[in-house]
């Protein structure tokens, strides 16, 4: 088995343009949540959301690709470039056949479903552009960075919700891992913040109407983000001959299913993933230092998360850290998992702890060390990263310090 | 604006030219429009005459609308553009 190392990370989100100004909120415990600002706001209930402010698209893109790129794969094409110039890979012969692109998303292209019914219901037109298809699938952004950086190994999109990201990382981990992929470019996003994608949401009951507090007593919702995480897996021999900048190792994943109920949350089925990329990872429970926790701040997973912490860490779940940057970017659903694991390099690689912020009432059933409110240095030598979706599908990352 | 130079305006756009650029007698492929400049440019067509053009990409050379020249496009819009008002 080969040993597979990060040497490229890019993002975009409610927090910054950037890995750096993104780490930067990380650690200054900034909030990125805010009003939200599209059409028909004034009819939701719920009016907040992390929201990317400040990106002009049509600056970026030419008007031929405008028409071919949803909101979610403008997102994931500049996190991609950023994570691809860092790594200084440059995908050509051999490298190019072998590396593709793993990316996780829940809802594709939403607001273009969304534009497009609103035409043809509300507007009355009987014609849509011809693009909506490819515009909307989700697929169309791993494809449109297979085109650009010449990817032509395996590449699809992985769907499983809230853990997306996870379970889109955890493949393209094994793929470098077992020797069949030198590099793969991995990771989500997910732009559901227009009127149908959080009128949906706004359905289910589950969102907060003034603040994303995850751990906190009086926690009230989660509050909906956007934006795409993207990072170079690379294995790790092939990064070191390169010498290029390794920024973490990634050791170990498991995922699990609760096989249970389609929304509320399973303490095992959380717990066997823990526990299992733990395992897969050959790493001692004590070694690690900091959770990267769904954390989504409802009553349901909050209680059921630190429960399955506490099962699978015993007393040693006391002495660790686990906190959710969810409090500051909000919930990017599908492209979360690859936004958090940010917070899991810079406390394995920069030893600071991204905080829970937001955080107000200490909660009985959430009394473990969620880092409230403030940053916190520390050296971290494991980290995990937990991401458990609708529909009971489990999906947690083991990285390590280089 | 003529139909005439509303087609080309659009034709040009779609082929990043100069409208200037397209001529009477110039064929799409000329103009370097590939499959899905075509659809598109026929969507914009569409749109701006108000007018539904039978056109299935699968089987061009089928469709009851001739896209050989910018010259039979513009004859073609004009026919379904006099259909749609008698």
């Amino acid at each position: 088995m080969k040993r597979v190392v990060i040497t490229g990370a890019g993002t975009i989100n409610a927090l910054g343009h950037t890995v750096a100004k993104t780490m930067e909120s990380m650690r200054e415990g900034r909030c990125g949540i805010g009003d939200l600002d599209f059409r028909d706001v004034d009819r939701l209930a719920i009016k907040i959301g992390g929201q990317v402010r400040d990106f002009e698209a049509e600056g970026r893109f030419n008007r031929q690709q405008m028409v071919l790129y949803d909101r979610f794969t403008q997102f994931t094409l500049v996190a991609a470039g950023e994570a691809i110039r860092q790594s200084g890979l440059e995908f050509t012969g051999e490298l190019a056949a072998k590396s593709g692109v793993v990316l996780g998303t829940a809802g594709g292209g939403v607001s273009t479903w969304d534009d497009n019914y609103r035409s043809v219901y509300e507007d009355g037109k009987n014609r849509v552009h011809p693009f909506v298809v490819p515009k909307l699938m989700n697929n169309a952004a791993a494809s449109h960075v297979s085109m650009e950086y010449n990817l032509k190994g395996p590449s699809f999109t992985v769907s499983t919700a809230c853990a997306s990201s996870n379970h889109a990382m955890a493949q393209a981990f094994q793929m470098v891992r077992s020797g069949m992929s030198p590099a793969m470019v991995t990771g989500g996003s997910e732009s559901m913040l227009c009127f149908g994608g959080v009128k949906a949401w706004e359905g289910l009951r589950v969102m907060s109407k003034d603040a994303c507090r995850p751990f906190s007593a009086n926690r009230n919702g989660m509050v909906q983000g956007e934006g795409a995480g993207v990072f170079v897996f690379e294995e790790y021999e092939h990064a070191k001959a390169r010498g290029a900048e390794i920024l973490c190792e990634i050791v170990g994943y498991a995922m699990s299913s609760d096989a249970a109920d389609i929304v509320m949350p399973s303490k095992q089925g959380a717990a066997r993933a823990i526990s299992g990329a733990l395992k897969d990872a050959q790493i001692n429970a004590q070694d690690v230092g900091y959770i990267n926790a769904h954390g989504t701040g409802t009553a349901a997973n909050d209680k059921t998360e630190c429960a399955a912490v506490a099962d699978v860490f015993g007393p040693h779940a006391d002495n660790l850290m686990i906190s959710s940057t969810k409090s500051m970017h909000g919930h990017l659903i599908g492209g979360t998992g690859a936004v958090e694991l940010l917070a899991c390099i810079m406390a394995l690689r920069d030893g600071v702890v991204a905080p829970t912020i937001g955080y107000e009432e200490p909660d009985p059933e959430c009394a473990l060390d969620v880092v409230p409110n403030e940053a916190r240095e520390a050296t971290i030598d494991v980290a995990l990263s937990n991401a458990f979706a609708f529909g009971g599908l489990n999906a947690v990352l083991a990285l390590k310090r280089v | 604006m003529s139909t005439q130079d509303k087609v080309i305006a659009i034709i040009a756009e779609q082929a990043v030219l100069e409208p200037s650029d397209v001529t009477l007698d110039s064929t799409l492929e000329d103009l370097g429009i590939d499959s899905l400049g075509l659809v598109e440019s026929i969507f914009a067509i569409e749109e701006e005459f108000d007018i539904t053009i039978p056109f299935n990409a699968n089987e061009p050379e089928q469709s009851d609308f001739d896209i050989s020249t910018v010259a039979a496009i513009i004859a073609g819009i004009d026919k379904l553009v006099a259909e749609k008002n008698s």
